[in-house]
């Protein structure tokens, strides 16, 4: 495949509806602000002209839906704007959040690792242990959350460590759910053939499973670390709003700073992105150094 | 008096794991027990772990506000039944399952009608899995200013939450008939709601389940979430936020043990639809293996 189809294929139409989402936003502000701006105008006693109205929609300090460009101000403003330190500024709070998500994602990829290979090795493992997995999950764990901080709060565990043990909790699922199928797709073949080798189960492991699961895990890995990131911004919530995505986002909503709860959205989003691909770009990494061909992209 | 306990937390321990450890061993040796033994097994390894956790508890002492034995917190529950009935009521059948309905109903029409353009599908693709990843329950206090404090606003909140993984998931089912199949219902001059009905969607259920599933927690949790930024005066996240700060923590715990059974019977209902709309599928057949 050459560059400009590539183009074409993908850049334009995502362009396109980006485009289309921005154009219905300003559209959409313009009608939601209204009211605000009309009684504004009252108040001042003021008559705005119909295009003065317009532009007073998009330029509100505390508007119902900020315009796109109000947003990426105060992004930026929040971010470069400030140094790095400041309690204001939008990449010392990423940081904070940034921190626990990365914590509770390797802690809960290493037990879900460790989880499923014990659960492949250990029949018993397997029968007792994965249906209460699976159940683990339909635990509403995000709602709990504040109460977990709290409680670990109270004996004396705080910081990093509680917000790192809700994203564990949530990111080991897909883990032993992936590695359990990564572990278990050897085919018969392969491991009748390390039998005629005598391999014994360290070298099945080593040499045949879990290089056989290393797509499974990259693909759980991808999943993991954005409900990392969810959950460590929800660990945040209840933490009196400290530091961090979560705490920006609770504070905004007491003080009904509709740009600052946007602007940190936009940092959130923007953080599950680069992790995202961080993670995409270590499988591609990986995927060469073990000696998997190029994929090729399809028409 | 230690030393008893410790006994006591270690023989129930090795006790119920060696029940495992003999009943896997039987359900391999005699097949007829099989059924029998995949299902006394988990339930035995849930009985330990609440036994244990009533033994610790107990036994050490642990002040109820970090963490209440079961039998503190059933009881606490069964006192509370209007109020946890209240807050069901307010969370999961107002808030969760209109919000899952409209989401999952719009993501399979928007589905539906990007299938039909090349283009739409090449743009909003990329972008549902990107915001399948984004923390959406971010945008809860959003929702409450625009919706207000009522189930409205959880309902939004999840709506968006669901729309992204049904349209990303019922586009890539829709996209999984094979081509030959394609070709056949040209061959018959299939009309778009023929092949849809008769091809693409059958081919796209197990696809669509998936996402229902993904789904029915997200919605669950979207609701409790959601209430933690504003709610009436009832609903589980409430109660478990103001609970919380009155540091009652059985009731706490018993509006999770509820949260926690009704997402599995959500879960449950939607598996069990599955396996009834997608019974060809090699994960459902049986006889296999």
């Amino acid at each position: 495949m050459t560059q400009p189809s590539f183009f074409r294929h993908s850049v334009v139409p995502v362009l396109t509806v980006i485009a289309v989402i921005v154009a219905f936003w300003y559209v959409a502000a313009l009608f939601m602000n209204h009211s605000t701006v009309v009684a504004e105008a009252q108040l001042k006693g003021l008559a705005f002209t119909p295009s003065a109205t317009w532009y007073r929609s998009w330029a509100l300090d505390k508007p119902l839906l900020p315009a796109p460009h109000q947003v990426i101000a105060e992004l930026w403003k929040s971010t470069a704007g400030l140094s790095v330190t400041s309690k204001r500024s939008l990449v010392y709070h990423g940081w904070v959040t940034l921190s626990a998500t990365l914590l509770g994602f390797l802690l809960g990829t290493l037990l879900g690792i460790l989880l499923a290979i014990g659960i492949v090795h250990q029949k018993v493992m397997d029968k007792s242990l994965m249906p209460w997995i699976i159940a683990s999950q339909t635990v509403p764990i995000l709602a709990v959350a504040p109460m977990l901080i709290v409680v670990l709060n109270a004996i004396g565990i705080s910081g990093l460590l509680p917000k790192a043990l809700i994203s564990t909790y949530l990111s080991f699922f897909p883990v032993v759910v992936g590695m359990v199928k990564g572990l278990r797709s050897p085919e018969t073949i392969h491991l009748d053939l390390m039998r005629t080798y005598n391999a014994d189960d360290l070298q099945v492991f080593t040499k045949l499973r879990w290089p056989a699961s290393v797509p499974y895990l990259f693909a759980s890995l991808k999943v993991g670390i954005a409900i990392s990131l969810i959950g460590a911004i929800v660990g945040e919530l209840p933490t009196g709003a400290a530091a961090g995505l979560g705490a920006r986002l609770l504070s905004g909503s007491y003080y009904g700073q509709t740009i600052q709860i946007w602007a940190a959205l936009f940092a959130a989003a923007f953080l599950a992105g680069i992790l995202v691909l961080v993670v995409g770009w270590s499988e591609s990494l990986v995927m060469r150094l073990m000696g998997a061909r190029p994929e090729r992209r399809a028409a | 008096m230690v030393a008893v306990l410790l006994i006591a937390i270690l023989g129930v321990a090795l006790g119920i794991s060696w029940l495992c450890v003999y009943l896997v061993h039987l359900g391999e040796a005699l097949p007829a027990a099989r059924r029998f033994v995949d299902l006394a097994v988990p339930l035995l390894f849930g009985v330990m772990l609440i036994a244990e956790w009533e033994l610790v508890t107990r036994g050490f002492g642990v002040p109820e506000i970090l963490l209440p034995a079961p039998s503190v917190i059933l009881n606490v529950a069964a006192n509370a039944l209007p109020t946890l009935w209240e807050d069901v009521i307010q969370t999961f059948v107002k808030s969760a399952l209109s919000g899952y309905l409209v989401g999952c109903g719009l993501g399979f029409l928007a589905a539906l009608l990007i299938n039909r353009s090349d283009f739409l599908k090449r743009g909003l693709l990329p972008l549902g899995n990107f915001v399948s990843a984004l923390p959406i329950v971010g945008v809860a206090p959003i929702a409450v200013m625009w919706f207000g404090f009522d189930w409205q606003s959880k309902a939004a909140v999840i709506v968006l939450m669901t729309f992204f993984p049904m349209l990303v998931n019922t586009e890539a089912g829709l996209a999984a008939a094979g081509h030959m199949e394609r070709d056949l219902m040209r061959t018959y001059a299939a009309t778009w709601g023929d092949e849809m009905r008769r091809l693409r969607l059958p081919a796209a259920w197990p696809f669509i389940f998936n996402a229902l599933k993904i789904n029915s927690t997200l919605a669950l949790i979207g609701a409790i979430v959601a209430e933690f930024f504003g709610a009436p005066t009832y609903g589980v996240g409430f109660r478990i936020s103001t609970e919380m700060g009155r540091m009652n923590t059985a009731m706490v715990w018993a509006e999770i043990g509820v949260a926690a059974i009704l997402g599995s019977a959500f879960y449950g209902v939607i598996a069990l639809l599955e396996r009834r709309v997608t019974f060809w599928h090699p994960s459902v057949r049986k006889g296999q293996r």
